[in-house]
């Protein structure tokens, strides 16, 4: 009677392949992708006084408390660089990673109620985050670069250089990274809430762990393996070389930064798209 | 040869028991350990009224190799007692959780209306929250923008569309949320309970809208408590009890099956569960007499199934005479299990009652009929009640409704027996004898 032959457009089952990632049916939903990214952006900022102007005073105000506390207090070197500017494109970058990995870390706990109602790609939510977010980014960057001509034109010794051309990718590097990391959180979370109470401190400590407040210069060379295995020490690094002018670029770290990056993409999507089809039933 | 829209094989459903609820990593390693030891796991659950469906180890099966094609086209209701497994059937097919086991197959864009107005963010404006429920709900912007303006006429909120939806009222939300959803025009259409909200036009405007669509040849799977709903719009019915598919036919013939083997769960019976009971001499032609309801209801009116038997039971009878009706006798049966004849009373019986059912005009009218207080004993009653209207229709409702009895006992004293009647009766007693003579 029936065609076995019949060209089903959905098939339901309890697992399918590893490597299911259907970037087709994402492309399908871009529209509500996009419609998020509004969403959040325009009422992020509802009902606040400053509105938009958050997005300045945050990094602005960052930027001087750390000339203040970690610069002239605790007189840590900045390899010879003006300190607001030293700190502040490390914030800057920072701030992107750290936010996409925050905000995309409770997608399905936080959208238990929809996804329990309706069935759009899942993906889609973590996706509009690391968009928006790097909305803001750009405001910040372009406060940032502010900040850069104004020591510019008074002649501090800064050199701003070719690697200018690789920032689009490193900032496309740390929102993936971000994206993986939340992603990979949010999946955990689904078991284990532990991981929630984990995020914010552990986001915190990575800071630290990552050449923000210091130089890699300042770190022994006999420990300086050790920020090869933080992925976004390299893209701090890398960042700040390419408007400043100083500090060190090590390929080798650039490579397995970006291995590191591809690695955490990869598997974070994987058990992602694995949780996604049942954590209804457990939360 | 219509084609298949839905191919549903051995669809299974398990959920582990004790992993609902939020969990933490120490609790897991405190469970481990303990096993480890051997010991008893103190994360264990605790209880013993477990449902029936447990298959052991703490599974519990919501759908149990469930089966069944849909053709395109086809509007198939869905129903059965709370707990069968239809809300998991949808939530499967909706592709918000997945199945155990078996396969689904699905032809044509899926749409779901588990609920109105998913996605709806109140800072936003009407205009935005369609575009964005549209878009999650599956559709393009370009498809939205096309039928905007049919949305909008349709949910009647014109006026405030450019208004953020946190200053609408319920009833608007709802309008707006049901029209984006209505104008999604998916080849399949899932719907749940939407109907339940809304007021009665509304209700009416979408059920006639889903009328519309599958006129349309689309295949629409809907799953209900609304009887009338369902027969309305449904050509066939599947009834689901404990997981399992166990009537599968024509609606008709489906909600008749389904609904003389329910055992009624409700205080309330509507006219529809009335009528697909009714018995005894019914004129289906010129009705001179209808029921419209027969409630439970406590003393202060809300509905109730359990009682406490120092307070009374009242039992609401609402009926229409579609003419003069003379010398209407009502009157109310309890019955137990085995349809033991236990209470007989007549409306009559009340001397204030002659008078006012001597003649009714056409309308509709309602009666109560009190059960007293510390009357009854620790058992379940159920209720039967007859219309009748001497020499032209008597209508039999037989056990309609039930409800139990929980005994409180007198002056704090609570001894229990499974009778069907324990009144506080008037006792005596006297000193007979002294004990001195009894000796002799």
């Amino acid at each position: 009677m029936t065609d076995e032959r019949q060209n089903w457009t959905i098939v339901i089952r309890n697992r399918s392949g590893w490597l299911d990632i259907d970037l087709k049916e994402l492309w399908r939903y871009r529209d509500l992708i996009l419609l998020f990214v509004r969403r959040d952006f325009v009422t992020l900022y509802k009902q606040t006084i400053l509105g938009p102007a958050w997005f300045l005073v945050q990094p602005l105000f960052s930027t001087l408390v750390f000339t203040v506390v970690f610069g002239r207090i605790a007189k840590i070197p900045t390899d010879g660089l003006p300190q607001p500017l030293f700190y502040m494109s490390a914030i800057v970058a920072w701030n992107y990673f750290a936010s996409c990995l925050t905000a995309t870390s409770n997608t399905l706990i936080a959208n238990a109620g929809i996804f329990g109602k309706v069935y759009f790609p899942r993906l889609t939510v973590p996706l509009s985050v690391v968009i928006t977010n790097l909305l803001t980014f750009i405001i910040q960057f372009a406060v940032f670069l502010c900040l850069l001509l104004f020591f510019y034109l008074r002649g501090a010794a800064i050199k701003p250089n070719a690697l200018i051309f690789f920032v689009p990718f490193l900032i496309l590097q740390m929102g993936v990274l971000g994206l993986g990391f939340g992603v990979l959180v949010s999946s955990l979370t689904t078991k284990y809430r532990d991981f929630s109470f984990f995020v914010s401190f552990g986001v915190q400590l990575w800071m630290y762990a990552t050449p923000i407040v210091y130089p890699l210069s300042q770190i022994p060379e006999r420990w300086q393996w050790l920020y090869a295995l933080n992925p976004m020490a390299a893209v701090i690094g890398a960042f700040r070389y390419a408007f400043l002018g100083a500090g060190s670029v090590r390929p080798l770290h650039l490579v397995t930064s970006l291995a590191v990056t591809v690695v955490v993409l990869i598997f974070s999507i994987m058990l992602f798209r694995r949780v996604e089809k049942k954590f209804m039933d457990t939360i | 040869m219509s084609q298949i829209a839905i191919k549903i094989e051995g669809v299974s459903k398990e959920y582990r028991l004790g992993i609902i609820g939020q969990r933490m990593l120490y609790r897991d390693l405190q469970s481990w350990w303990a096993r480890k030891r051997g010991k008893e796991d103190p994360n264990a659950m605790v209880g013993s009224q477990q449902p029936a469906r447990i298959t052991g180890n703490d599974r519990f099966l919501a759908l149990n190799d469930v089966s069944m094609e849909i053709k395109q086209g086809e509007t198939v209701g869905i129903i059965g007692r709370n707990g069968a497994g239809k809300s998991t059937l949808l939530k499967i097919l909706s592709r918000v959780t997945a199945p155990t086991r078996g396969v689904i197959r699905l032809n044509g864009r899926v749409a779901s209306l588990l609920e109105v107005g998913t996605g709806f963010h109140p800072e936003l404006t009407g205009r935005e929250n369609v575009f964005l429920n549209g878009a999650v709900l599956g559709m393009n912007r370009g498809e939205i923008g096309r039928k905007f303006d049919e949305i909008v006429s349709f949910s009647g909120v014109e006026r405030f569309i450019d208004t953020p939806v946190k200053r609408y009222s319920s009833g608007m939300l709802v309008r707006l949320a049901f029209a984006v959803a209505a104008h999604l025009e998916p080849e399949i259409l899932l719907v749940d309970e939407v109907l339940a909200v809304g007021d009665a036009e509304f209700q009416k405007k979408c059920l006639g809208k889903m009328g519309d669509v599958a006129k349309e040849g689309r295949t629409i799977v809907f799953v209900s408590h609304n009887m009338a709903a369902i027969r309305d719009l449904c050509e066939r019915v599947v009834v689901l009890d404990e997981g399992r598919v166990v009537i599968d036919g024509t609606s008709e013939e489906g909600l008749r099956r389904y609904l003389s083997q329910k055992t009624i769960e409700n205080a309330l019976a509507t006219a529809d569960e009335i009528e697909s009971r009714m018995e005894g001499v019914i004129l289906r032609k010129n009705p001179h007499i209808r029921f419209i309801g027969i409630d439970l209801l406590d003393t202060t009116g809300y509905p109730r199934q359990s009682f406490y038997s120092d307070e009374p039971v009242r039992i609401k009878i609402a009926f229409r005479c579609h003419q003069v009706v003379h010398n209407m006798r009502i009157s109310v049966f309890l019955t137990d299990e085995r349809d033991n004849m236990l209470l007989y009373a007549l409306q009559v019986d009340d001397p204030e009652m002659i008078g006012l059912f001597r003649r009714l005009d056409e309308g509709t009218y309602e009666t109560y009929c009190e059960i007293p207080p510390n009357l009854l004993g620790e058992q379940t009653f159920f209720v039967s009640v007859h219309l009748e209207y001497p020499k032209t229709e008597h209508l039999v409702v037989p056990k309609i409704l039930k409800f139990d009895v929980r005994f409180q006992g007198y002056n704090g004293i609570h001894i229990n027996y499974p009778a069907f009647f324990h009144p506080q009766l008037r006792w005596q007693a006297q000193k007979v004898n002294s004990s001195s003579e009894q000796a002799v």
